[in-house]
């Protein structure tokens, strides 16, 4: 399927499963979305009044759900913006646009056995994990960490999961380690949830002996976006701004500058540019040790500024 | 209007095989400039550009129900041309849905998909067929997924699962190989697979490529051009069945070269998929004779300046070296050196009578 932009959809339902959680539910505005991987997050477009919020969240639903997606949200006092806006203004009917679900959490083909580690809110990719384990006949556990308060909650997401769940409440819980010393070999770990969680699971493993192949970790997609820089380009003078959740390239591409480009991914080299000014965070997989600390080109489609600005030879 | 398929097409033996002028035309003619060297030549597959073959995800030409019927005889004489290792299902039917889907919405007079929930009915003209099977259950189909959908599919295809920061080739459908053997590679990695090519690891092409492949996104596939010559228009060159076509390269003649000598062209396409995070590589194949080219001035004069300058070492892996300086003898008088057009397009619409 080869996929262009974002995916129109509307907001289909809305389910409050806790004071803090939400769970919504998309559908496309026309057609099906496309096959979404177990493990899969999609960059959600929210047009506030005021501002435009592009927010990753894990589908909570599993591969052969093309008619609607679904995510779960936390309501964060101390968020960018985002939860606020889903939680307190997002109506039913309401349009969003939806990205194209990217995996960067797969389910392990080699396995013989699968153990998931979740923490909180970093339940959501292993729900859509669980059905399509379980389809396909795996041996698998899954220890879902959380408050008190919260072990209802969580426990009735989990409900259809069976046997292989465990809810662990804050004030009887085993350790992680003990988890996964009990594992036979040939099994992976998958952990979701605060970075503190997921240290101690990666520590525990790597103590046990694991290869380190076998631990994965939920990350968001590092390349895309960061802390906003602005560029200037030296031979026509222009200034241009690059938001946070922009690329370079993008940037230049929005004001109407025709940079070159051939990946878009940072392998092939096309969109080197000259710095003449600046500090780079290099993201790219074409320099040499040697050209990132020259610092005198930057792979406009997935590099970006260190400093807060950069002065380009364009 | 649909497309006119060439039914008695052989492309072994007595071989009969004749490119339609638009045929020619939608070539996918590899050299964009006079020289030719290994790069990391990656572009996004989004519909469009210089030539008609990148107007789909999967392309389909006049030659699509004979390649079929030879993959059918390949398959016949060595069922080993397909192969899948066991904990790649995930991705046979990753591979189904998307050939699937994608036919039946670029092609909607030859293929159609109707889906009732996890029951689909997969109807394909060109072939005759009308099939009603459940999505996930292979035993409602009459071979594995894999190997149902690639026999209804131009070009070869292979199946990378990716663990441990790398590509493992565990899975393909090969009958229309450039001299590699799917028996022989199966379950390599990255670069033990692109061992015997010359040139390009030292300049880090295959680092790059794998760091690039390993972050593939889904719904973003990527394209490049590949190439070679083949004598005859035969499909299958592969190492099985070397003795077959090996001994073709010596009949070269300067009075047969441009009847028998094909440029060989691999529309290469890489798609992530879902369910296994795998990746699949399509390999399709065009091949257009040297008679046919010449019809287009500006390849033509390309060809003859990329095959002068070509390095030896590439000469020879390609297994060019026998016959190369008889084409270069054959299109030297046709090139008077004018600049040419950047990129591969024709630059005409009308051809010269063959």
């Amino acid at each position: 399927m080869i996929l262009d932009g974002t995916l129109p959809a509307r907001v289909a339902g809305i389910d409050s499963l806790s004071p803090t959680l939400k769970r919504f539910r998309f559908e496309p505005e026309r057609g099906c979305f496309p096959t979404a991987a177990p493990g899969a997050h999609v960059l959600v477009t929210l047009r506030g009044p005021e501002r435009v919020w592009k927010n990753a969240y894990s589908l909570v639903t599993p591969p052969e759900a093309r008619d609607a997606y679904a995510i779960i949200v936390r309501r964060v006092e101390e968020s960018r913006g985002g939860s606020h806006f889903l939680h307190d203004h997002l109506r039913p009917g309401d349009r969003v646009e939806i990205g194209t679900p990217a995996s960067l959490f797969p389910i392990a083909s080699l396995a013989r056995r699968h153990v998931l580690i979740g923490g909180g809110i970093g339940l959501t990719p292993f729900l859509s994990f669980l059905p399509v384990l379980r389809e396909r006949g795996a041996a698998f556990e899954l220890h879902q960490y959380c408050t008190d308060a919260e072990t209802e909650t969580f426990g009735r997401l989990l409900a259809e999961a069976g046997g292989a769940v465990t809810i662990h409440g804050s004030t009887s819980r085993r350790s992680v380690a003990e988890i996964l010393a009990d594992q036979p070999l040939g099994t992976h770990v998958y952990t979701c949830g605060p970075e503190r969680l997921m240290a101690a699971v990666e520590a525990a493993a790597l103590d046990l002996g694991w290869p380190s192949h076998s631990i994965h970790k939920e990350s968001f997609g590092g390349a895309e976006g960061g802390k906003p820089f602005s560029v200037r380009l030296a031979r026509s003078g222009r200034s241009i701004a690059v938001s946070d959740t922009q690329s370079l390239l993008e940037a230049l591409e929005a004001a109407g500058i025709e940079a070159p480009c051939l990946c878009r991914g940072g392998a092939c080299g096309v969109c080197l540019t000259g710095v003449i000014d600046g500090e780079v965070e290099h993201r790219d997989h074409v320099l040499t040790e040697a050209e990132r600390a020259d610092g005198k080109l930057i792979a406009t489609c997935v590099s970006r500024a260190r400093s807060d600005a950069l002065v380009l030879d364009l | 209007m649909g497309i006119q398929f060439r039914k008695d097409e052989r492309f072994r033996e007595n071989f009969s095989y004749v490119n339609s002028d638009a045929g020619v035309l939608r070539f996918p003619f590899p050299f964009g400039e006079d020289r030719y060297m290994y790069s990391v030549n990656i572009e996004p597959h989004i519909p469009g550009g210089p030539t008609p073959a990148f107007a789909h995800a999967f392309d389909i030409d006049e030659h699509y129900i004979a390649e079929c019927q030879e993959r059918a005889m390949v398959l016949a004489d060595d069922p080993g041309r397909c192969q899948v290792l066991p904990h790649m299902m995930p991705a046979q039917w990753d591979t189904l849905e998307l050939l699937m889907e994608s036919l039946a919405a670029d092609y909607p007079e030859h293929f159609s998909l109707d889906k009732d929930g996890d029951t689909w009915r997969w109807i394909n003209r060109p072939l005759g067929i009308d099939q009603s099977f459940v999505f996930g259950r292979p035993e409602t189909l009459p071979c594995a997924p894999f190997e149902y959908i690639t026999r209804q599919a131009q070009g070869d295809f292979t199946l990378q699962d990716q663990r441990d920061d790398n590509l493992f080739v565990d899975g393909g459908m090969v009958t229309t190989q450039a001299d590699w053997s799917l028996d022989f590679d199966i379950g390599m990695s990255f670069h033990e697979w692109h061992g015997p090519v010359p040139l390009a690891h030292e300049t880090g092409v295959f680092d790059r490529a794998l760091r690039f492949l390993l972050r593939l996104q889904y719904g973003h596939p990527v394209r490049r051009l590949n190439w070679t010559m083949t004598i005859n228009p035969r499909l299958d060159t592969s190492p099985e069945n070397y003795p077959d076509w090996g001994p073709d390269r010596t009949t070269v003649t300067p009075e047969n070269v441009a009847e028998k000598v094909h440029l060989r062209v691999e529309l290469q396409t890489l798609f992530r998929l879902p369910r296994s995070n795998a990746i699949l590589f399509g390999i399709r194949c065009y091949l257009l004779s040297l008679k046919d080219i010449e019809r287009v001035e500006k390849w033509r004069k390309r060809l003859h300046r990329v095959l002068t300058t070509l390095p030896p070492e590439l000469a020879e892996y390609k297994g060019l070296t026998r016959y190369r300086d008889t084409i270069i003898a054959h299109l030297a008088p046709h090139d008077d050196g004018a600049e040419l057009s950047p990129g591969i397009q024709p630059d005409q619409t009308v051809l010269p009578p063959a």
